[in-house]
């Protein structure tokens, strides 16, 4: 998207700019008050890559109870903390934030040619809100923990439990609104701020998919918020809409908390299929293939996605003729997934293609998103649903999908722009390395948990009869090489940035608003604001002439 | 078991075990299809495609329109196939068929407790005959627990204040896990048990054994003596109660103007919440039984409810 | 190059994207406010549905006279709050001060007669929990009919004071001389959310106070 009068990029070996926004001021309270979303952008990725450590560590813990049948590592009750904090800690302060927080922040003004969000203020307040909430967690985590699991079912949550949940509901509530204030930003921005000549259907992919995720972010959030307040109301004057003692329905807790919760998991892979897009394209050479199908598919996923909940309830004792609506509807909410996998690898044909480690990492996330979504289809089938609902199949599907999918595709993005944001190269080498780790890894820690579920293995459980020990020590093994795998990049990105190579503006000759400013960017991103005159993804394409 | 065979299947136990695996086989052939077109793809444009000089800028593409409506069309069209083969296996799975056993199941943390028509009763166990069809009443006492019997590939929440149900028809003698399947709490995967499927003749041989029990409907009647009902639902009550000669499965009208089915969940709401929908015609006098009978002795009740004869010249259900 | 006005905000290029901006992120907002709203208008509904002459009966309780004072006073304040943008658009700003002042003495009477209303629902043993105590016929469910009401206008109540506190703010920037006809963006902002509250009660009025007074 190149406009007449960008200013002229240096030639040569390259070099930092003299001023960007990182040196532009020092001292924690620059960055502490500041309200650069970029800055912002970072303060997320740290908080972010702590809160994924940490959900880890839980996971670690109990997939190492798990090498054998019998609970013997650590008790039942430990054991139910473990994977309740691993489940709230992954969910909503690594996945839900990942993209949109860190990439979202730090690209999105810049992919459209603006100087910042719309709203920088309230950036701001949403780190800071994620930050309570995420203060909230910690406590929770460390001074006696969390064990109704992350969806928090009553009556057990709001009667029963004997944990924090009070507290835990809290940060989640706090974090929450984080969340709306983001997609409110992003929805403001996109709409409102786009720089001269950037017409809707010039936008990157990855722009329409993060507005498709800030509709989400926006609209189910709240009923989260209040769906959880409501439990924390009930714990606290022992009385409330959920309690059979005066009519109250257990149900009623469940479908308020999945209205919310189906679209969330949309939340969590949208941005990272935005990233593929960008990452794809770059990477062969071309221009994407069915640009206004995979832009439509993003909304068509937002917005089915808000009618498929009951999914979760098959056999929770909601009607069969709901089950059945809510089963047609998950199967159509598959078909725009289906298609861009379908774009995506189109895009490849006839295109110049190589393997640098964020092309590595989004072909990754083709392949698992792929068996991820098709098993999807497997759980939105209701005589299978039926067996294999609240089984280990259903952790390998969402795994698939969170883990090889939408982790995938965030690694995609951190490895892609991190020359923009650091203005350094890290070792490809050492990253490819780390992508392939992940890939066996991660492969070898869920593929067998498909088998498991089928086999009848339920979730949740702490010791498990001995014919399903095989696979279990399978998974364990897989986790620890992924685990290896994840701690990898943390070295390597942390080296690159004092000895990686300086990257210069445009490292990997990418198309887009971004690589047209310095690496690191200005503060206000841009000296001039430019004017695009072309669509997206304008890569340069041979004429095929009779001369050659 | 430790060898290097490992299952990937559980047994087949009941009638509906196959079909289920059968979709499932389906939707594998269809996945590894997908799946492996989609992977060869990749690895092929990868490879034929992969920069090299010469090809370091790719020729102009055009989208497709064709292709695009062919690759929305035929997973819409395949998930259409998959949805209504699914749907009427669903509706199959959560439609008892007529002549089951019906054995009351109660849960509670973190125990099931399972009681037979006949009388018996049993902790963690269930013992089945071959070839009959089984439909379980289940209830909890405090929060949602699920049982779940992987061989029989069928498994229902059990709701605290609400009966649910599961039917089976079990093919194969033997000794299968059920398992609870909704998160309860500390002891949820110590909530588990085996399904025994005998033989008919095994199966009334462990029936009578050990103590000798009433069946349930008695042991209900002495309940509606013991307790009270019979004072205003008996025979000599001068009408201070609606009669439950043949109630069950009628429908009955309310106070309110509306009608009600009178089935177990409003018989034991009756029970427990007796104003709530009070029967046409009747004062609001009926005390509540909530902490006076457990959920076992209230099955017992509907146990008895359930074998009083008909009205006269009315059918039973 | 033109001078930025004072009150333009670095990220925009000109006051028409800041204030289209802004109103748009306020209709953002309040379509997150519905939603959140709307988790318990669900639960009403159900539970409406399930057993209605419960809440019919339980409704009757509630003081008509005190919430149609109440739906009144809250369509009065949004008038008032309507006239206070109008006179910041013509540029009268004593005016405006003056509607501000008279919006927040409406919306703290809003608050001063609802508090009287959880007083008497207090005395008169309607408050969910140990001492609720209710026409046997309708128990136990009549106590979920006054969960959701304590929810509702409880929740709809800190919207409220959270709207008093912004007028206050509004009156002390109005003060400054902060607004003229060229931006008032704020107030016009501000404005929606008040509307908005008020909206939210004009659904909550019929559907908690007058169940079953048709008939």
């Amino acid at each position: 998207m190149i406009t007449a009068d960008a200013p002229a990029l240096p030639t040569g070996a390259p070099q930092l700019p003299r001023e960007h926004f990182l040196n532009v001021e020092y001292g924690v309270k620059s960055w502490l008050l500041t309200t650069d979303h970029k800055r912002i952008a970072l303060m997320f990725l740290v908080a972010v890559t702590l809160f994924f450590f940490l959900g880890g560590a839980a996971a670690a813990l109990f997939r190492l109870e798990l090498l054998t049948p019998p609970g013997d590592l650590v008790s039942d009750h430990t054991y139910n903390k473990l994977f309740s904090i691993h489940g709230v800690t992954m969910v909503w302060f690594f996945l839900i934030p990942s993209i949109p927080a860190v990439l979202g922040n730090f690209l999105v003004p810049m992919m459209i040619g603006a100087r910042d969000l719309a709203f920088p203020r309230l950036n701001l307040s949403s780190f800071y809100l994620f930050v309570i909430g995420g203060l909230f967690t910690l406590v929770v985590m460390f001074t006696g923990g969390l064990d109704t699991g992350w969806t928090f079912y009553t009556p057990y949550s709001s009667m029963f439990a004997n944990t924090y949940v009070i507290a835990a509901v809290t940060g989640i509530f706090i974090a929450g609104f984080s969340s709306i204030f983001t997609g409110l930003n992003f929805i403001v921005t996109i709409h409102k701020m786009r720089a001269p000549g950037l017409t809707w259907f010039r936008l990157p992919l990855f722009i329409w998919a993060i507005y498709a995720t800030s509709v989400i972010l926006v609209l189910a959030t709240p009923v989260l918020a209040i769906t959880l307040t409501l439990v924390g109301v009930e714990r606290i004057f022992h009385v409330g809409i959920f309690d059979p003692a005066i009519g109250g329905d257990p149900l009623l807790f469940q479908h308020l908390f999945w209205f919310y919760s189906h679209p969330a998991v949309y939340i969590m892979v949208l941005p990272s299929m935005g990233v593929v897009s960008e990452v794809i394209t770059c990477f062969s050479r071309k221009r994407i293939f069915g640009y206004h199908f995979i832009a439509f598919s993003s909304l068509a996923i937002a917005v089915i996605g808000f009618l498929v909940w009951g999914h979760h309830m098959f056999v929770s004792g909601q009607s069969i003729y709901a089950g059945m609506v809510f089963s047609m509807l998950s199967f159509a909410v598959a078909i725009p997934s289906a298609v861009k996998v379908f774009n995506w690898t189109a895009t490849l044909y006839k295109g110049s293609v190589s393997f640098e480690t964020p092309m590595l990492y989004s072909l990754g996330f083709i392949g698992l998103f792929t068996i991820g979504g098709l098993t999807g289809l497997f759980l939105a089938t209701l005589g299978i649903d039926v067996h294999v609902h609240d089984t280990y199949f259903v952790i390998a599907h969402f795994h698939y999908i969170m883990v090889g999918g939408a982790v995938m595709g965030y690694m995609s993005g951190i490895h892609f722009w991190w020359p923009k944001m650091t203005g350094r190269m890290y070792p490809d080498g050492w990253g490819r390395l780390a992508a392939l780790i992940i890939f066996i890894g991660f492969n070898l820690t869920f593929f067998p948990q498909f088998i498991l579920g089928y086999l009848g293995m339920p979730r949740r459980y702490h010791s498990y009869p001995p014919e399903f020990q095989v696979l279990n020590v399978m998974s364990t093994a897989g986790a620890s090489i992924l685990a290896v795998g994840y701690l990898l990049p943390l070295v390597y990105m942390l080296w690159s940035l004092r000895y990686g190579r300086i990257a210069g503006p445009n490292p990997w000759r990418a198309k887009g608003l971004e690589w047209e400013t310095t690496s690191p960017p200005p503060t206000d991103n841009f000296e001039k604001i430019p004017t695009v005159t072309e669509g997206a993804y304008a890569y340069p394409e041979r004429k095929e002439t009779a001369h050659g | 078991m430790l060898g290097l065979w490992v299952q990937l299947s559980p047994d087949r136990a009941s009638t509906v075990a196959g079909k289920v695996d059968h979709l499932f086989y389906f939707l594998i052939a269809v996945s590894v299809f997908f799946a492996g077109l989609i992977f060869t793809l990749i690895l092929v444009f990868a490879v034929k495609y992969r920069r090299r000089p010469g090809n370091e800028i790719p020729p102009a593409t055009k989208d497709n329109l064709m292709l695009e409506i062919l690759w929305t069309a035929i997973p819409a069209g395949l998930t259409v196939v998959i949805f209504l083969w699914g749907a009427r296996l669903f509706y199959h799975i959560f439609t008892p068929p007529t002549g089951t056993i019906k054995i009351n199941v109660v849960a509670k943390q973190w125990m099931w407790k399972i009681q037979h028509p006949e009388g018996k009763m049993e902790i963690d166990e269930l013992h089945l005959p071959l070839g009959r069809p089984v439909e379980l009443n289940l209830i909890s006492e405090d929060v949602i627990h699920d049982f779940f019997v992987p061989a029989f590939r069928v498994k229902h929440d059990v709701l605290p204040g609400r009966y649910s149900v599961e039917w089976f028809k079990p093919t194969k003698t033997g000794k299968y896990h059920f398992f609870c399947s909704q998160y309860c709490g500390t002891g949820h995967s110590r909530m588990v048990g085996w399904v025994y499927v005998m033989t008919p003749r095994d199966y009334q041989r462990w029936l009578t054994s050990g103590q000798p029990t009433d069946p349930l409907a008695v042991t209900g009647e002495r309940l509606f003596q013991r307790v009270g009902c019979a004072a205003c639902h008996g025979q000599e009550s001068n009408g201070r109660g609606p009669s439950l000669v043949g109630l069950f499965g009628q429908t009955v009208h309310l106070q309110n103007g509306r009608t009600r089915l009178a089935d177990d969940d409003y018989l034991r709401e009756s029970i427990l919440r007796p104003n709530a929908e009070l029967v046409e015609g009747y004062q609001p006098v009926m005390p509540t039984f909530k902490g006076i009978l457990s959920e076992e002795q209230i099955l017992e009740l509907l146990a008895y409810m359930k074998s009083l004869p008909p009205k006269e010249g009315e059918v039973q259900p | 190059m033109a001078e930025r006005s004072d009150y333009l905000a670095h990220q925009f290029v000109d006051p028409i994207q800041q204030e289209q901006s802004s109103t748009l992120g306020m209709w953002v907002f309040l379509a997150t406010e519905v939603l959140f709203f709307g988790g318990l208008f669900a639960a009403y509904t159900v539970y409406r549905f399930q057993f209605p002459e419960v809440f019919q009966h339980a409704s009757h309780h509630l003081s008509v006279l005190l919430g149609t004072i109440n739906t009144g006073v809250l369509l009065t304040s949004s008038l008032t709050m309507a006239l206070a943008i109008h006179s910041a658009q013509t540029g009268h700003r004593r005016q405006l001060m003056a509607f501000l002042i008279i919006t927040m003495v409406l919306g703290i009477g809003f608050m001063v007669v609802k508090g009287c209303e959880y007083h008497k629902d207090y005395v008169e043993h309607l408050v969910p929990g140990h001492s609720f105590a209710f026409d046997a016929r309708y128990m136990p469910q009549a106590q979920m009919f006054f969960v959701l009401y304590f929810l509702m206008t409880g929740l709809h109540a800190v919207h409220v004071t959270v709207g008093i506190g912004v007028i206050g703010v509004f009156l002390i920037l109005s003060l400054k001389g902060r607004f003229t006809p060229e931006y008032h963006t704020p107030l016009e902002i501000g404005g929606l959310y008040w509307h908005f509250v008020d909206i939210v009660w004009i659904f909550l009025y019929p559907l908690l106070y007058l169940v079953g007074h048709h008939r």
